[in-house]
């Protein structure tokens, strides 16, 4: 292959990869960027819900079905999960940061050792139909198993899109981020709408996990490499940004794939890293959030 | 007439589309008592913050006891001696009333104070004066309303200013509420402080101010003394309803 | 004596206390187990003061830390002796820092956090590449001889990092009891009110995170002597950024005592940990403790024990 075979490849990847980072920084875009909630433990759950698709994988259900299937579930932890979260901190005390940071951080490294006691250290995969088979395209090569995952990515930042500007729980979902006053006096509880958005956020971490165990196999301290990714594109889309969400991680995606043909995996794991210093240093507000 | 001691000139403060303060002019002399008065949402805290340094102008200049301004950051202005109170009061909640004054005493004009015992001094004879002395060492968490109000003013005196602007510290109070803050204001002008009072309670500034500017949508709609203000014709067609 | 003599004094007496015990204690071991407590407290304390006094919450402290370390080791490798690799470490954090704050400090607190998170895993990522000091495969380290005085090189160390520790914990107490303290306080506690005090926010902020940097940098500078070993997966291990976060929030936040007890509690549990379970107890430990003391002691354990003042 030559090196513009090479390119080509690694930009064609870098796309298909990157409609996954923007799935996976979703829902932490949902809760960081609208709520301002730092869940530093978003990229744990995505992690967790990649390893129960292992399992129920194992018991013969399609990995994609059963992210979607998971959703739900996850939802519904999610809302209960914002209660608690409220009474701790929006409730108790004043919101401070550094608590708050904290008990996500705590958070994230719990999930990890529960994942690690209830499946070892070692990585896990799911398999399926269509994982191991490739699209042949001309001398591109598209394994079926990241064509699945930039579809599963799509739709969902697609219809993340729509949910949050055509139906009215969105839209106030969006509205609660800007001007909260507005909703009560449209006699819409902000509390409801922020357990509805946290709800929301876990919802998308179990489908996203789907689509991460999907791609390629998970290990339990994956939450570790993703933490950036996802920060990455929460920040380069801006804050407040979901639409942003799906450019920015293809942004990311296309980064990181050239960083790696070009120079190699070892610095591959800096490059989202980096990338939030360079955001944070040249345009704080990113692609196409709220100014500062 | 006494020297200019606060120059806002063609003042403009957009947020995005938005104009929110447009082209404001006026000079402040030193020991004045200005009154401001706008509809809600005219531009009036907007911009207080500009002269105060929460926020940057887009265009204009502002010259504060004959230095410019303008992009000086807002510590630097509170040290020059430019103090101001927040509609909602911001204490420091983690810290008892008298050490919300040790801040702006260490800080404040001139460089501050240091000494523990002079801060402590400090901090007492400030809250003496406006009546809060009985709970210097509580925790402002316990505070009331009106004390919370005059937490704000004890804080922004501590810093030694030549200019106090008070933004709506009367709002919501009752009736002996607002006379006890316009008593406090009223004595901090005898003492030579040059005081901007931004306020929606009109016997207030009626009382207290020796003239009087008019904000409506952004711009300078009116200026001039209580009563020339109260017969305007655009005061009175902003106000129509109030 | 003033309360300033009791804590000079019982500085002077915890650096005698631990040469003392190196001349009554032959066994090396309990000077490798004591140094990693001690390393702690100095973790602890330097993350503290950006984090409890000025409100900004570093998550990359095993990255300042390795730095720290690898910056030790790299001076060393150029013949540098320990005070010089030590010094070298310092500067490493503190300049660090000061790109960290540049970056971030003029937004909220949230991006200074991400922006540690992402400054540690650069670190590792350039330590990897870098076959000076080893890259990803590490580096022996030979440990000089002991100086005179000392029998082995652990217990020296192990007083070493005494003195480190009580260098920086009296940092600590001094930046909290001055003006730097204060401002940093009402900047915690309400920035927007603090700059209308005449706070100079910034300036402080940048000064606040700079020393912490430099102190946590410090904390890692004797580490490869100390293992004689150092490998990034080692020196950047993440239970360092764990635990620089978990043993002030326990200990308590807003004094110097607060880091030192968190530290003490939390790292003698470690060793008795390392010992009887695994890394993974070590860390679901850590996790659980940071989670329970945010949630139960907001104010951290030395609070809860002082008496509180009336509301």
């Amino acid at each position: 292959m030559t090196f513009l075979h090479l390119l080509v490849s690694a930009l064609v990847s870098g796309v298909l990869v990157g409609a996954f980072y923007a799935a996976l920084a979703s829902g932490l875009a949902l809760v960081f960027g609208v709520l301002e909630i730092p869940n530093l433990a978003h990229p744990a759950a995505v992690v967790a819900a990649a390893m129960i698709v292992h399992s129920l994988n194992g018991w013969g259900l399609d990995p994609l079905l059963a992210g979607v299937l998971l959703a739900p579930v996850f939802f519904v932890i999610g809302a209960a999960f914002y209660s608690f979260y409220r009474y701790v901190f929006e409730i108790r005390g004043s919101p401070d940061p550094l608590r708050s940071f904290s008990l996500f951080f705590g958070l994230a490294f719990l999930i990890e050792v529960a994942l690690i006691f209830s499946y070892g250290v070692d990585f896990q995969s799911v398999s399926a139909p269509y994982i191991g088979h490739a699209l042949a395209f001309g001398w591109v090569r598209l394994p079926y198993r990241t064509l699945a995952s930039f579809v599963g990515g799509t739709v969902l930042l697609a219809g993340l899109h729509l949910f949050l500007t055509r139906t009215m729980p969105g839209r106030a979902i969006r509205a609660a981020g800007f001007d909260p006053e507005a909703l009560r006096m449209l006699a819409i509880s902000p509390v409801r709408i922020r357990q509805l958005a946290f709800g929301l956020s876990l919802a998308t971490a179990a489908f996203a996990g789907a689509l991460l165990i999907v791609i390629g196999p998970v290990s339990p301290s994956a939450d570790r490499i993703y933490i950036g990714r996802a920060f990455a594109v929460v920040v380069l889309a801006g804050m407040g940004s979901i639409s942003g969400v799906y450019v920015a991680g293809l942004l990311l995606g296309l980064a990181e794939t050239l960083v790696l043909t070009l120079f190699g995996a070892s610095w591959a794991t800096a490059v989202s890293f980096a990338l939030v210093l360079g955001v944070l240093a040249v345009r704080p507000s990113g692609l196409f959030g709220r100014p500062r | 007439m006494s020297d200019v001691l606060l120059s806002v000139h063609g003042v403009t403060k957009r947020f995005r589309a938005f104009v929110a303060v447009s082209d404001v002019s006026l000079d402040l002399g030193e020991g004045e008592r200005l009154g401001v008065i706008g509809p809600n949402g005219s531009g009036k805290t907007t911009l207080i913050n500009c002269i105060a340094g929460q926020l940057r102008p887009e265009t204009g200049s502002i010259a504060f006891a004959g230095r410019d301004v303008t992009a000086l950051d807002a510590y630097k202005r509170a040290r020059l001696g430019l103090a101001r109170t927040f509609q909602i009061p911001q204490p420091f909640r983690g810290m008892t009333v008298a050490e919300n004054l040790y801040v702006p005493l260490g800080f404040g004009a001139g460089g501050g104070v240091a000494d523990g015992a002079a801060l402590r001094d400090g901090a007492l004879e400030i809250l003496s004066d406006l009546g809060l002395a009985a709970k210097a060492d509580l925790s402002c968490r316990s505070l009331s309303q009106i004390e919370l109000r005059k937490l704000e003013l004890a804080r922004a005196l501590a810093g030694r200013p030549r200019l106090l602007i008070s933004d709506e510290a009367m709002a919501g109070l009752s009736a002996g509420e607002v006379d006890e803050v316009l008593d406090i204001l009223f004595r901090l002008a005898e003492r030579g402080i040059t005081v901007i009072m931004i306020e929606h309670i009109m016997r207030a500034i009626m009382r207290f101010s020796e003239r009087v500017v008019c904000i409506v949508a952004g711009r300078l709609a009116a200026s001039g003394t209580p009563e020339e203000i109260v017969r305007d014709p655009q005061v009175q067609k902003a106000y129509i309803g109030e | 004596m003033t309360g300033g003599g009791y804590f000079w004094a019982g500085c002077a007496l915890a650096i005698a206390l631990a040469y003392g015990l190196t001349l009554v204690v032959s066994n090396e071991y309990p000077f490798f187990a004591g140094y990693v407590v001690i390393q702690f407290v100095l973790l602890a304390t330097a993350w503290n003061i950006a984090g409890g006094y000025a409100g900004y919450v570093n998550f990359g402290a095993a990255g300042f830390f390795g730095a720290g370390a690898y910056a030790a080791v790299a001076a060393g490798l150029l013949g540098a002796p320990l005070a010089v690799q030590i010094l070298c470490a310092a500067v490493a954090g503190a300049a660090i820092s000061l790109g960290v704050a540049y970056l971030s400090v003029r937004l909220r607190g949230i991006y200074y956090s991400i922006a540690t998170i992402a400054v540690s895993v650069i670190l590792e990522s350039i330590v990897l590449n870098w076959p000076f000091v080893g890259g990803a495969r590490g580096l022996s380290i030979v440990r000089p001889p002991p100086p005179p005085g000392f029998s082995n090189y652990t217990a020296f160390l192990f007083v070493v990092m005494t003195m480190l520790a009580v260098t920086g914990v009296a940092v600590a107490r001094e930046v909290e009891r001055t003006r730097l303290g204060r401002g940093l306080a009402a900047i915690r506690d309400n920035e927007m009110a603090a700059e209308a005090c005449g706070v100079p926010t910034l300036n402080l902020k940048i000064v606040a995170i700079v020393l912490s940097g430099a102190l946590m940098a410090v904390a890692g500078a004797p580490y490869a002597y100390y293992a004689s070993y150092i490998d990034p997966t080692s020196a950047f291990n993440m239970s360092y950024s764990l635990a620089a976060l978990a043993m002030p929030l326990l200990g308590g936040t807003a004094t110097w005592a607060g880091p030192v007890v968190g530290a003490v509690v939390l790292s003698s549990l470690q060793q008795l940990l390392t010992v009887f379970a695994s890394a993974q107890v070590n860390l679901l430990v850590l996790g659980l403790i940071l989670i329970l003391s945010v949630i139960l002691l907001p104010q951290g354990a030395l609070e809860l024990a002082r008496r509180r003042r009336p509301a």
